[in-house]
C-alpha cells in the first residue's frame, strides 16, 4: 500500500512535479483501499440478510437467470486484460495502438452496462421486493456507478491522450484509471460469486 | 516565498478575508476549521443548555417531548459531525505540516474542498429545524424501525436530511483522512524516520486509518437507512426480511472506532505537552507511538458492546466483552508513560499544562467506567440509561475536548503570533474542569439508580443529581466566555510571540511564528534525533543554532 514508484534511473523528473504526481497515486490506492470497505459492508449485509432469512426469493420469484450476467462477467474480466494490453502499448509508446486497446476496454464496459440495464429490464421484482429485491438492486446498482465511473475517467484519459506530450514520462492518471478498473473488476466477481453463484 | 529566511512584513500582508474563501494554504484552512468548528460548538452548546434547563425539574415543563427528542439527536451530532471532527482536522492541517517540516498537505485543493463541504451539510443539518415535522429525532445513532418512520411522507424530512449531511460528512472525511495519510507517509523532512516522528502524527495517522477503514462501513448503512426511508426498500425492515440490528453494526463498526479517532490526537496532545511542561523526554516514545497501531487494530473489533441487549447471542457477547477489556493495555501504557514522563519533572503550570494534567484525570476516570461498562452483567444494567451519558461526556468532554483546548493555548502563539492571556485562560480552565466534573459526575449514581436517557421528565427522586448536573452545565456554558474573550483580545492585541515561547522541541518551533506560506519553504532542516530531547543538548536537526538565531535576530528587527 505504501510502496513508492521509484522514478527509473536516468529519467529526469522535473522539480517537484514528478514527486507530486506519485502523491496521487499514493493518495488514491488510499481511497481505494477505503472504498473497498462500502463494498465489504454490503457484502456482509447482504449475506447476513439472506442468511437469516425465512424466505429468501420473493413468491412468484424462483431465482435469477445466469446465462446473460455470465457473458457480462465474462465481457468485463477480459476489458481487464485488454486494459494490460494498452498499458503495454503506452509504456512501449505506441500511442495510436495504446488508444485503440484503450477504447476497446471502454466498449466493453459500456457493453457490461448495457447487459446489466436488459436483466434489469427483464426481471420480474423490483427495489421494494423484500430484502432479495432490495440487496440485487442495491448491489448491482452502486457496482454500475463504480462501472460508469470507470468508463468516464477512461475517456478523460483517452481525451488526455491528444495533448502533445502529455504522456511522455508516465501518465498517473492512466495507471489510477486502469487500478480502479482492476478494482471495478475484482468486485464484480464477488459479486457474481454472491448473487448467481450462490445457490440455496 | 522562497526566501531562505522569510520576512516579516510577510505577515502583515496576507488580509484576513482570505478566511472566507476558498484558500488552499493548509494553516489557513486550519484555521477556517477550528473557528467554524467553535461556531458550530456554540450551537451545540446551546442546544445542550436547554436540554439541562429542561432537566432541572423532574416535570417535562420548558419544552415539548418532540422537541426534546430533537434537541438531544442535534446536540450530538453537531458535536460530533461539526464541531469534534472538524476542530480535529483543523488542528491535523496545522500541525501535520509543520511537525513533519511539509510545504503544504499532500492535496491542497481536495483539503479545501473538504473543508467548505463541512458549512455545506452544517447548513442541512441546521436547516432539518425548519422543515415539516422538525429535525431527525431518533437519536444521534439514528436506530431503525424510528429513523425509518416517515409518517408526513415528505422526501425532505428531518431523518432525510440528518442522513444527507451524515454522507457528506463522511466523504468530507474521507478526503481529509486520504490526505493527512498521503502527507504524513510522504512528506517528511529528511531524517525523519517513523520513530523521530512527533507522537501527535503518530496518533494522527492512526486516527486517520481508523477514519478510512470504518467510514465507508457507516456510509453504507447510511445510504441503506436513507432507502429505507424514503423508497420503500427492507434492509432493516422486519416485514420485508430485514434487520434493524444489522443497521447497529454498521452503524457502530464505524461509531466506535470513531471515539478513537477522537481520542487518539488527544492522547497525541497529551504526549506533546507533558514533555514541554515537565523539561523531561516522553518516557517510552517507542511503545506510546506503537500502542496508537494496537489502539486501532483493537478499536476495529470491539463495536458490538455497544448493544449487547439488542438480541446479540453469548458467545458474540463475552468475545466483545473480552475484546473492549483488552483495550485498556495499550491505552495504561499510555496512561503510565505520562506519568513516567510528569514523574519528577519540572512542571510548569501553564494554561496548556493545567488543561492536560485536568484531561489526564478526567480520561483515567472516564477508562475505569469504560471498563465497567464493558462488562456484560453492568452493561446490561446500565444500558441506556445516564451512566453510559456521563462515561461517553467524560471521554468527549472531559478529555478530548479538555485537550483540545490544552492544544489551542499551546499552539496559539505559533500560528497567529500572538501570545493567549494566563489570567483568562487559568480562569477558563477552572470553570471547565469544575463545570464538566459537577455536570457528568451526577449522571453516574442517576445510571445506576435507574435513570434512563433521552426522557424530558423523570422521578422526584433523581431531582437531586440532576439539579447538581443542570448547574454543572449551565457552569461549562459560561466557562466558555473567559475563553472566547481570551482567543479574540489576544488575537487583536495581544503581545507578540518568539518563534518558541514555550521552549519547546519539533520542528514547528523553528518556524518564525505565525509560520510563512510554504513553511520552510525549499529549507527543510535533516533531522537527526529523536524528538523529546529535554534535558540533553542534542539538537532536533542539523544547524539547529543557525536556524535559531536567525529567527531570533528576525524578530529583533521587527
Amino acid at each position: 500500500m505504501t510502496s513508492t514508484p521509484i522514478p527509473p534511473p536516468g529519467q529526469v523528473v522535473a522539480h517537484g512535479e514528478g514527486q507530486h504526481a506519485s502523491h496521487n497515486l499514493t493518495g488514491f490506492i488510499i481511497f481505494l483501499c477505503s472504498e473497498s470497505v462500502i463494498f465489504l459492508a454490503f457484502f456482509s449485509g447482504y449475506a447476513i440478510l439472506r442468511l437469516s432469512a425465512l424466505n429468501w426469493l420473493p413468491a412468484g420469484v424462483d431465482g435469477l437467470e445466469w446465462h446473460m450476467p455470465l457473458i457480462n462477467t465474462v465481457v468485463l474480466v477480459s476489458s481487464s486484460l485488454t486494459m494490460v494490453v494498452a498499458e503495454h502499448f503506452k509504456a512501449k509508446e505506441k500511442v495510436w495502438l495504446f488508444r485503440a486497446f484503450w477504447l476497446l476496454t471502454m466498449a466493453m464496459g459500456a457493453y457490461f452496462l448495457y447487459g446489466q440495464a436488459v436483466e434489469w429490464s427483464g426481471l420480474k421484482f423490483s427495489l421494494t421486493s423484500g430484502t432479495f429485491g432490495s440487496t440485487f438492486y442495491l448491489l448491482t446498482g452502486f457496482h454500475g456507478l463504480h462501472v460508469a465511473t470507470g468508463i468516464l475517467l477512461m475517456g478523460l484519459m483517452l481525451f488526455k491522450s491528444f495533448i502533445p506530450g502529455n504522456y511522455s514520462g508516465g501518465e498517473e492518471g492512466v495507471k489510477a484509471t486502469s487500478l480502479f478498473w482492476h478494482f471495478v473488476d475484482v468486485i464484480w466477481i464477488v459479486l457474481f460469486m454472491l448473487l448467481y453463484v450462490w445457490r440455496a | 516565498m522562497t526566501s531562505t529566511i522569510p520576512l516579516s512584513e510577510s505577515e502583515a500582508s496576507p488580509s484576513w478575508t482570505r478566511y472566507f474563501g476558498f484558500n488552499t494554504d493548509a494553516k489557513v484552512i486550519g484555521i477556517q476549521y477550528i473557528v467554524l468548528a467553535f461556531f458550530f460548538f456554540l450551537v451545540g452548546g446551546f442546544l445542550a443548555m436547554i436540554i439541562r434547563g429542561e432537566l432541572i425539574t423532574p416535570a417535562s415543563d420548558l419544552v415539548d417531548r418532540t422537541v426534546y427528542n430533537g434537541l438531544y439527536t442535534m446536540h450530538g451530532t453537531i458535536m460530533l459531525f461539526l464541531f469534534i471532527f472538524p476542530v480535529l482536522n483543523g488542528l491535523n492541517n496545522l500541525l501535520i505540516p509543520t511537525m513533519i517540516g511539509a510545504p503544504d498537505m499532500a492535496f491542497p485543493r481536495l483539503n479545501a474542498v473538504a473543508f467548505w463541504l463541512v458549512p455545506i451539510f452544517g447548513s442541512l443539518l441546521i436547516a432539518s429545524f425548519f422543515v415539516p415535522g422538525g429535525p431527525a429525532y431518533s437519536g444521534w445513532w439514528s436506530y431503525p424501525p424510528v429513523s425509518i418512520q416517515n409518517p408526513l411522507g415528505n422526501l425532505f424530512s428531518g431523518q432525510g436530511l440528518w442522513l444527507v449531511a451524515v454522507a457528506l460528512s463522511g466523504v468530507s472525511s474521507i478526503m481529509g483522512a486520504v490526505n493527512f495519510v498521503t502527507t504524513i507517509l510522504r512528506m517528511r523532512a529528511p531524517g525523519m524516520g517513523f520513530f523521530r516522528m512527533p507522537v501527535y502524527c503518530w496518533t494522527a495517522l492512526a486516527a486517520q486509518s481508523l477514519q478510512l477503514i470504518g467510514l465507508p462501513a457507516l456510509t453504507g448503512g447510511a445510504i441503506m437507512l436513507l432507502m429505507d426511508l424514503n423508497f420503500g426498500t427492507s434492509f432493516y425492515r422486519p416485514e420485508g426480511g430485514g434487520d434493524p440490528v444489522l443497521y447497529q453494526h454498521f452503524f457502530w463498526f464505524y461509531s466506535h472506532p470513531a471515539v478513537y479517532v477522537i481520542i487518539l490526537p488527544a492522547f497525541g496532545i497529551f504526549s506533546e505537552l507533558f514533555p514541554v511542561y515537565s523539561r523531561k523526554p516522553l518516557f517510552g516514545y517507542v511503545y506510546v507511538s506503537l500502542a496508537s497501531f494496537i489502539i486501532v487494530i483493537l478499536g476495529l473489533i470491539v463495536w458490538v458492546h455497544h448493544f449487547f441487549p439488542s438480541g446479540v447471542p453469548e458467545w458474540m457477547r463475552n468475545l466483545f466483552m473480552f475484546n473492549t477489556m483488552l483495550i485498556a493495555v495499550p491505552t495504561g501504557v499510555k496512561v503510565f508513560a505520562w506519568l513516567g514522563t510528569i514523574w519528577r519533572g519540572k512542571l510548569q503550570l501553564t494554561t496548556p499544562m493545567l488543561f492536560c494534567l485536568g484531561g489526564l484525570i478526567n480520561f483515567v476516570f472516564a477508562g475505569i467506567t469504560g471498563i465497567m461498562l464493558a462488562t456484560v452483567p453492568i452493561d446490561i444494567h446500565v444500558n441506556n440509561t445516564y451512566f453510559v451519558v456521563g462515561h461517553f461526556h467524560y471521554v468527549i468532554y472531559g478529555a478530548a475536548v479538555m485537550c483540545i483546548f490544552a492544544a489551542i493555548y499551546h499552539w496559539f502563539p505559533k500560528f497567529t503570533g500572538r501570545m493567549p492571556y494566563e489570567g483568562l485562560g487559568k480562569v477558563h480552565f477552572l470553570l471547565t474542569f469544575v463545570g464538566a466534573n459537577l455536570n457528568f459526575l451526577p449522571m453516574h449514581p442517576l445510571g445506576l439508580m435507574g435513570m434512563p436517557r433521552r426522557v424530558s421528565s423523570y422521578d422526584p427522586e433523581f431531582a437531586f443529581w440532576n439539579v447538581l448536573a443542570s448547574l454543572g452545565a449551565f457552569l461549562l456554558g459560561v466557562s466558555i466566555i473567559p475563553f472566547l474573550l481570551n482567543i479574540i483580545s489576544s488575537w487583536a492585541r495581544g503581545p507578540r510571540a518568539s518563534h518558541n515561547p514555550w521552549n519547546a522541541i519539533g520542528l514547528e518551533w523553528l518556524l518564525p511564528s505565525p509560520p510563512p506560506e510554504d513553511n520552510f519553504g525549499e529549507h527543510v532542516p535533516t533531522v537527526i534525533s529523536r524528538p523529546y530531547g529535554y534535558g540533553s543538548d542534542e539538537p532536533l536537526v542539523e544547524h539547529q543554532a543557525e536556524i535559531e538565531k536567525a529567527l531570533i535576530l528576525q524578530e529583533a528587527t521587527r
